[in-house]
């Protein structure tokens, strides 16, 4: 078969989104909420990270490749589409429109991010600790971006989780994918309250 | 009902495939128990639009009257369906109708669903028994397998679920649902499978069903209530399976 080269993209595109982005995602909503212990518990929490051995191959494989492909193959993927809503407005069909929107949206909130935190800290200009953070959120434009790029991404991640499950061929059923329904609903609102709970923290000390 | 009782339509039309598209609005006696297609006989009986200048008939696709063929599926306000099942008494009014985008117009409401029946011949929606000798009779079907492969047999070809479809456009090859569907049909059968694999790898040919968003229009739309986004996701399963065996496997050579 000469072109399957697009039904590979889509394959790993549609993994690499949960594993491993998926995962990291928990993994650094989690570690950032050591900040609701106080600043100094985010510094400790945050320092063992930072101080992981082999840490740039960690970032490179974990987070950076992965990202960036998964980035790059969704905006292909996003403006592929046509929406349809206003004939088909069922739940579904607002769903798939919403992970194209979230989609831009968190690739637009993670370049702005990461730009202003790991790239700042790698060139030297910024420190990672509690204060940087505290710098970015107390200012009210910058919270409530932070609040929809967060959310957004809990949303993609959510939602994405559950489309993982029917393009591998684990939710087969209308039954499986109902409940499957459910449960990605748990999961967005659980890792959005930590990670909202998180930049409440940064931004209002409570 | 009385005599005079009009019903109102309007037409978006198109003069041929190269032509830009208009529309017509017509005014049409009304009559018990009309269907969306009587009421396109009466414009072509006396095609006369609203404004009451005579003008071309209205051209659509038509076949079996029942539901069975799929041909004269159309956009009726907003929902693509069979026109012959659309009756005029549940519809409102004005009724808007519009031939399926998806599909290349060739003229008023008629589209060219070859498309379509380039799908099933590219998955080989069938089952070959054909050979040079009597092959003898195939291996037995179980009669639960059998009644549930009859839901996928109904499949008409009509196009309703690509028109649903929001992955199914210009920018896409996606192969859209109907196809899929028959795959996992003839990949049923006991006969059919043997051709499983053959099956699969070409829905694993350019974005393949991956080309799928999930937005599960196509099962909400279909009018034969076929369980689309099962079969859809039955064959994530199966070509993820295929993958593996043909990656790591030796299936494919000795």
């Amino acid at each position: 078969m000469a072109g399957t080269r697009g039904y590979v993209n889509r394959r790993l595109h549609s993994l690499l989104g949960v594993i491993p982005i998926g995962i990291f995602l928990i993994q650094h909503l989690t570690v950032n909420y050591f900040a609701t212990r106080g600043p100094q518990a985010f510094n400790d929490a945050a320092h063992f990270m930072e101080s992981l051995p082999y840490r740039y191959v960690l970032e490179t494989f974990i987070i950076f490749l992965p990202l960036l492909f998964h980035a790059i193959y969704g905006v292909y993927i996003a403006f592929t589409a046509k929406s349809n809503l206003s004939n088909f407005g069922y739940f579904r069909n607002w769903m798939f429109i919403f992970q194209r929107i979230t989609g831009i949206v968190t690739l637009i909130f993670i370049a702005w991010h990461v730009w202003e935190t790991r790239i700042a800290i790698g060139f030297g200009w910024a420190d990672l600790n509690y204060q940087l953070m505290e710098g970015i959120l107390t200012e009210p434009f910058f919270f409530w971006f932070y609040v929809i790029g967060v959310i957004s991404t809990t949303f993609h991640f959510s939602n994405g989780l559950w489309s993982f499950f029917v393009s591998w061929g684990i939710t087969v059923s209308p039954r499986s994918q109902k409940i499957m329904t459910y449960v990605s609903i748990i999961v967005f609102v659980a890792i959005s309250y930590v990670g909202v709970r998180t930049l409440i923290q940064f931004a209002y000390g409570i | 009902m009385s005599e005079n009782k009009m019903i109102t339509m309007i037409i978006k039309r198109q003069d041929d495939p190269d032509q830009s598209p208009y529309e017509e609005k017509f005014e049409i006696p009304y009559r018990e128990n009309m269907n969306v297609i009587s009421a396109l006989m009466e414009i072509r009986r006396n095609p006369v639009n609203a404004d009451g200048q005579a003008t071309t008939p209205v051209y659509w696709d038509m076949g079996c009257l029942e539901e069975v063929c799929g041909a004269c599926s159309m956009v009726i306000n907003g929902t693509p369906r069979q026109s012959c099942t659309a009756l005029v008494d549940q519809l409102e009014q004005p009724i808007r109708l519009e031939p399926m985008s998806t599909f290349p117009i060739n003229r008023d409401l008629a589209v060219d669903r070859s498309r379509m029946f380039d799908s099933l011949k590219k998955v080989k929606a069938w089952i070959p028994i054909d050979g040079t000798y009597d092959l003898g009779p195939g291996p037995r079907m179980a009669e639960s397998k059998r009644q549930w492969a009859y839901e996928l047999s109904k499949c008409m070809t009509c196009g309703v679920c690509l028109e649903a479809c929001p992955n199914v456009n210009s920018k896409s090859d996606f192969i859209g649902p109907a196809p899929l569907s028959q795959v996992r049909l003839f990949n049923s059968h006991p006969t059919g499978e043997m051709n499983k694999s053959e099956r699969l790898q070409t829905i694993m040919d350019g974005e393949g069903l991956m080309g799928c968003g999930n937005a599960q229009n196509c099962v909400q739309s279909c009018p034969k209530g076929i369980p689309l986004t099962t079969s859809i996701a039955a064959l994530n399963r199966d070509t993820a399976v295929e993958s593996f065996k043909s990656f790591f496997g030796s299936d494919k050579q000795v």
